[in-house]
């Protein structure tokens, strides 16, 4: 009773009465030890979450800033409609360099006029194909100058599928948004670690749309110095590894 | 502890055939013209200065001294010395004296091409490296790199640029060993001609002084060269086994190259 009583003193006094008030209340009850155990572990709780809602939500954008591609392009559809697979856009050059994207020549091949209805190609044909002008794509694979990378000895020499490192770009239907670091202007794909194996975003993982309209994970996407230094160091040994991919 | 290194490494190479690039330089047929320091900054993205003649302050990965008998007229002789990295193997317990003192890992001895790497992004500047080189051939970036305008278009896109802060040197032309591994790669072999894999100034020494590739391939020139009675190496005495092998017939210069104390070959400017 006179608890209850003390309690409402305390409310209608001001805020530092107020606080005073709960922790007299709290000492009060049948279980006295429940309540101040809970409090560290509500402390813990809340810093645990603030922090790490900071750390994936909340910084992450202001890190990253992010563009889409000029153009939505559908690997899909051109996969369907080429004979060699990959190796018919993206090919090696006689000297053993790799061609990389394709340049606007390879395209209008076959898009001098429109093949179809889509707006994208229409755009496409209308902005670059007509001005002959050259597709400035944003490269997610793109590595800083000190790097030196060769397709030939992975995919000649080492026989690696293009999926182990691409993912399974051939077969999606749209360009997924680039981003970038804001400070070192480096792709998202290139840098970093996939803290934890949550392969959920695009940087570690490629989406794709299963059928029902949802996305699934199916292979990674793996151009990260870590993913080299994984896959030689279980392939070559760890020795003299710095000087194989920088110059 | 390097025992195992080097078990480790032949263990997961055990397939792998190891290879040992190096060069004999023919100090009789040097005119001191210089076309190697030339094409070596061309090729490797050395910025320049105004006055490039400026020594203290002028970068260069290969560099050509010039040394004097010292005897008055008509006795006097001179020779010039190319001197790119030496690329030294070490030898029982001497070592590359750069990588041994690197905190950093930024420098390395291959035992694939025996080509001493230097990795620009993990140098961080302490310079360790270049008070531990007998033979000066690193130098360190006082300053960014700039270029005349227009002249970034011109840049090598196969070498990186150094940027301030780091130390660096000749690389033995690394990336053309990786360019011909990939033509090589792209025809199916691993194993590289003699002329796929030249550094630049091999290739711009008008005098053909200069000769490069595989020591201990047969099939390679150097491999003869680097066994004629008048080769010799810098500092041999040091124990560093550079594999930059100089050949000159005349005695005072061997003498002078291998610095025993004499009356000849005191005198060392800078050409």
């Amino acid at each position: 009773m006179s608890t209850i009583e003390e309690k409402e003193q305390a409310v209608s006094q001001d805020e530092q009465a107020a606080e005073h008030a709960t922790v007299e209340a709290t000492r009060e009850p049948k279980k006295p030890g429940t309540w101040r155990f809970l409090i560290p572990l509500a402390a813990f709780a809340l810093g645990f979450v603030s922090h790490f809602s900071l750390g994936w939500v909340i910084l992450p954008p202001i890190l990253y800033a992010e563009k889409q591609q000029p153009i939505d392009f559908s690997h899909k559809i051109h996969q369907e409609a080429v004979d060699e697979g990959c190796e018919s856009c993206h090919y090696f050059r006689e000297d053993g360099s790799f061609s990389g994207i394709p340049k606007l020549e390879n395209c209008a091949e076959c898009h001098e006029e429109p093949m179809g209805e889509d707006p994208e190609e229409a755009k496409f044909i209308k902005e670059y194909v007509e001005p002959g002008k050259e597709i400035p794509w944003l490269i997610y694979g793109r590595q800083p100058q000190c790097v030196f990378f060769s397709h030939a000895a992975h995919v000649k020499m080492g026989e690696l599928e293009c999926i182990i490192c691409h993912g399974p770009i051939g077969d999606s239907d749209h360009v997924r948004p680039y981003q970038y670091n804001r400070l070192t202007k480096y792709s998202r794909d290139i840098w970093g670690w996939n803290i934890a194996g949550l392969a959920k975003n695009g940087w570690d993982y490629l989406k794709q749309a299963d059928d029902s309209g949802g996305t699934k994970i199916e292979h990674p996407a793996r151009m990260k110095m870590d993913d080299c230094a994984e896959c030689h160091m279980e392939k070559r040994g760890v020795h003299e590894a710095c000087f194989v991919c920088h110059k | 502890m390097k025992e195992a290194h080097h078990e480790a490494h032949e263990h997961h190479g055990a397939h792998k055939k190891t290879y040992k690039y190096g060069m004999v330089v023919d100090l009789d047929k040097c005119t001191g013209c210089g076309a190697c320091m030339v094409a070596c900054m061309a090729e490797n993205n050395l910025p320049f200065r105004k006055d490039n003649s400026d020594r203290m302050r002028s970068q260069l990965w290969m560099r050509v001294y010039k040394i004097s008998n010292g005897r008055p007229f008509p006795d006097t002789d001179i020779c010039y010395i190319p001197r790119p990295c030496q690329h030294c193997e070490g030898s029982g317990h001497h070592h590359t004296p750069c990588v041994s003192v690197c905190p950093a890992t930024a420098t390395d001895y291959s035992h694939e091409t025996g080509i001493v790497s230097q990795v620009y992004t993990r140098c961080f500047g302490c310079r360790y490296c270049m008070a531990a080189c007998p033979y000066h051939v690193r130098v360190f970036n006082w300053w960014d790199p700039t270029w005349p305008k227009g002249m970034k278009k011109y840049l090598n896109p196969d070498v990186s640029v150094r940027m301030r802060g780091v130390v660096e040197k000749c690389s033995f032309c690394y990336h053309r060993y990786q360019r011909a591994k990939n033509k090589a790669y792209a025809e199916g072999r691993r194993e590289l001609h003699e002329d796929e894999y030249q550094t630049a100034c091999t290739q711009a020494c008008p005098a053909g002084a200069i000769t490069f590739g595989d020591l201990k391939n047969p099939e390679h020139k150097v491999h003869e060269l680097k066994k004629s009675p008048y080769a010799f190496r810098l500092l041999e005495k040091l124990g560093t086994n550079p594999k930059v092998y100089y050949v000159s017939t005349r005695d005072w210069v061997r003498k002078a190259g291998e610095a025993y104390a004499g009356e000849e070959g005191k005198s060392v400017t800078h050409a």
